[in-house]
């Protein structure tokens, strides 16, 4: 596996400590969209010859990832008209805290599990944990539904990372990822309908409360 | 060919129900569909084509267990939608027709999915058929119930990516070539990498657990069933779980060939008991007849988990059981959903009296909520029996005890509901809100069908069901 992948799958860690530690939606989305080029720059790095089904899982995750889910979602954020995140579920430090944690914890774990001679000493698998971990806290740990969209899309990506090792022996389930960004684009789309039709005022999740026992 | 129209023709039909132009007779379309479905799967029941093994869809002895049932419930429910929106003018139903069949043609891909990748794909994109139909009644309650839907089912859905992976690459250490079908990796057995089986096997089972509503993954389910229509909570708990839960079993089977099987099933026996505990605590303290439903319907997931954790004889319980859970859960939504128009709320704090307004529901639910907890001659007790039989005879005494246990609190939870809402004197705002509805015989007839198919499954089994189950068992567990 060659270094400038590891240098981006790197990158892409350093992402997820950013979207951690970001209070304000803007630079969360950019981290995240910052995320989805890289990732899509990954695979052409990977092979010498460019095979057109890698090349086009790339181009759909660079231009899905990287340029409509952050337009979507920067429209949502326009039409809820929010642009921080205030008081969370888990704050910022803690969370920032947890992930720089689970990055070593990853790296830690990836060298326990039996890898092919040709993944070895790759980023890849790390960093897909990383980012998962990274996806969950977002998700479990902000109030606001853009920040737990964009957790959901950081999930996606490590999940998207780890599907490279296996891009060119089952490339089907790699390109199935694409319909996981057609589930964002879904969720993101909601609450923009959602909210032209209703004013649905701030889009804090912790008003979602009406059904509970 | 024939199996391949089971996926197509639903889909012309979403094309037609696209182009139809009159909101009045569209939903017509739903029952002519769903007719040719429940046909075409009934002939392959009874004469199942055969298999290419290598193929990656196809009407093998799994799908042919289980895909009849949904799409019987399917065709019940859908002769159901025509009054139920004949009562919505107000809502434009293009897109939920056209949702709903789509549900039907790619729950029928995701049954005769024989591949990891094309199982993934149908299930992920049933998840999302069904956003649209959640969201049809339109009400800030409704979009949390999506919200939910979407986020839990998101989260559950990638999850499952990331374990079809993992076994991918699985396949992969252990000199595979890339061949996802399940035949292809059962073949490989012991072959398959050991450690990336078991991270595969967790992240699949909670991944498709999710789907299916299995405790603790079931937190979006009790504000799905509530908010959504009642066609479409029956649809979601009987014939969406099903598909969720024979792509365990799928799984299952090859964890089992990887020589893992005894992980596996200690796993499901825990879930599933966990899903029975949490549904009989919370089935104790609900005040809400539809959520009710969700919660029962979690705790039939528990069975059916526990059924496929002990080996052939266990599995062939649980398909039994799968039958009885989509019909007998599909007449307790429907009448519930007739109560619940009637009365215009679905809390128990509202409502009460319900057998003088709505007589002939009220008859329903009760006797549904009889089959549904087990008594006798309806199915479910028959199914039951036989899980509990296996696992005495396979020394699970301690928790088939803690199964029967939670049977009986299900019980309590259930009657405590059902009979607050069916007795009593009816308040005078729920008299005001009943005149609007008429019990016709066309939300009365398709509830009262899928009781009848309950009886009938407990006192005449069916021998080509039998059969049908006994090749699934055999399929998914070579050595019972």
């Amino acid at each position: 596996m060659n270094i400038s992948v590891n240098l981006l799958v790197g990158f892409a860690m350093g992402l997820n400590l950013i979207a951690l530690g970001s209070n304000r939606l803007p630079s969360l989305i950019r981290a995240m969209s910052v995320q989805g080029v890289l990732l899509g720059i990954i695979p052409l790095l990977m092979e010498k010859e460019l095979d057109w089904r890698v090349a086009l899982v790339a181009l759909a995750t660079a231009i899905g990832k990287g340029v409509v889910i952050p337009g979507l979602l920067r429209r949502a954020m326009r039409a809820a008209s929010i642009e921080r995140e205030v008081d969370p579920f888990i704050g910022f430090v803690p969370s920032l805290l947890l992930g720089a944690a689970g990055t070593v914890a990853a790296v830690a774990l990836a060298q326990g599990l039996p890898l092919l001679p040709e993944h070895a000493g790759s980023l890849l698998v790390p960093g897909a944990l990383a980012s998962v971990l990274t996806g969950f806290i977002l998700l479990v740990g902000r109030s606001k539904a853009i920040s737990q969209v964009c957790g959901y899309l950081i999930l996606e990506n490590g999940i998207y990372l780890f599907g490279l090792l296996l891009i060119k022996t089952t490339p089907l389930l790699v390109e199935a990822g694409v319909l996981l960004d057609v589930t964002v684009g879904v969720f993101v789309i909601g609450i923009i309908v959602d909210h032209i039709q209703r004013a649905f005022d701030s889009l804090d999740t912790r008003k979602l409360t009406a059904l509970r026992e | 060919m024939r199996e391949i129209l089971l996926i197509l023709v639903p889909f012309v039909g979403v094309g037609a129900a696209a182009l139809w132009r009159s909101d009045r007779t569209r939903p017509w379309l739903l029952p002519a569909v769903s007719l040719i479905h429940v046909v075409l799967s009934f002939w392959l029941l009874v004469s199942p084509p055969t298999v290419d093994p290598g193929a990656w869809l196809g009407f093998d002895p799994l799908a042919r267990a289980v895909l009849p049932a949904v799409s019987l419930l399917f065709f019940v429910c859908a002769v159901y939608a025509v009054p139920y929106l004949a009562l919505r003018p107000e809502r434009p139903n293009r897109v939920f027709v056209c949702a709903l069949l789509a549900v039907l043609g790619l729950l029928s891909a995701g049954h005769q999915a024989r591949q990891l990748a094309v199982l993934w794909i149908a299930t992920e994109a049933v998840t999302l058929a069904a956003v649209p139909l959640l969201h049809f009644n339109g009400t800030p309650r409704a979009f949390e119930a999506t919200w939910k839907y979407l986020l839990v089912g998101g989260t559950g859905i990638a999850l499952s990516l990331l374990g079809s992976l993992c076994l991918g690459y699985a396949s992969l250490r252990g000199g595979g070539v890339g061949d996802l079908t399940f035949v292809a990796l059962t073949a490989q057995g012991a072959g398959l990498s050991r450690p990336w089986v078991l991270i595969a096997w967790v992240l699949l089972l909670v991944g498709y657990g999710t789907k299916m509503g299995l405790a603790p993954m079931h937190t979006w389910k009790p504000d799905a069933y509530g908010e959504a229509p009642g066609i479409v909570g029956a649809i979601l708990a009987g014939a969406v779980t099903s598909v969720a839960f024979t792509a365990i079993l799928r799984v299952r089977a090859v964890v089992g060939a990887a020589g893992q099987g005894h992980v596996a099933d200690q796993t499901l026996l825990v879930i599933g008991l966990f899903s029975m505990v949490t549904a009989a605590v919370f089935l104790l303290s609900t005040r809400d007849f539809k959520r009710m439903l969700a919660y029962s319907s979690v705790e039939h997931m528990g069975i059916l988990s526990i059924g496929a954790a002990l080996g052939g004889a266990g599995i062939w319980a649980a398909l039994f059981h799968v039958w009885n859970n989509s019909l007998t859960k599909g007449a307790l939504f429907l009448s519930a959903a007739n109560i619940r128009r009637a009365a215009g709320s679905a809390s128990m704090d509202e409502v009460r009296g319900m057998a003088v307004l709505t007589p002939r529901s009220a008859a329903i639910f009760v006797a549904g909520m009889f089959a549904v907890t087990a008594t006798p001659p309806f199915g479910p007790f028959f199914s039951e029996l036989r899980v509990v039989r296996v696992g005495l005879a396979s020394g699970h005494g301690v928790a088939i005890a803690l199964f029967l246990v939670c049977l009986l609190f299900a019980f309590f939870g259930l009657t405590r509901v059902v009979f607050g809402v069916v007795d009593g004197r009816p308040r005078q705002a729920t008299r005001l809100a009943h005149q609007r509805f008429v019990e016709s015989a066309g939300v009365i007839v398709p509830p009262l069908l899928l009781l009848g198919f309950s009886l009938w499954l407990g006192l005449f089994t069916p021998a080509v069901l039998q059969e049908a189950w006994s090749a699934a068992a055999a399929q998914l567990a070579p050595t019972p």
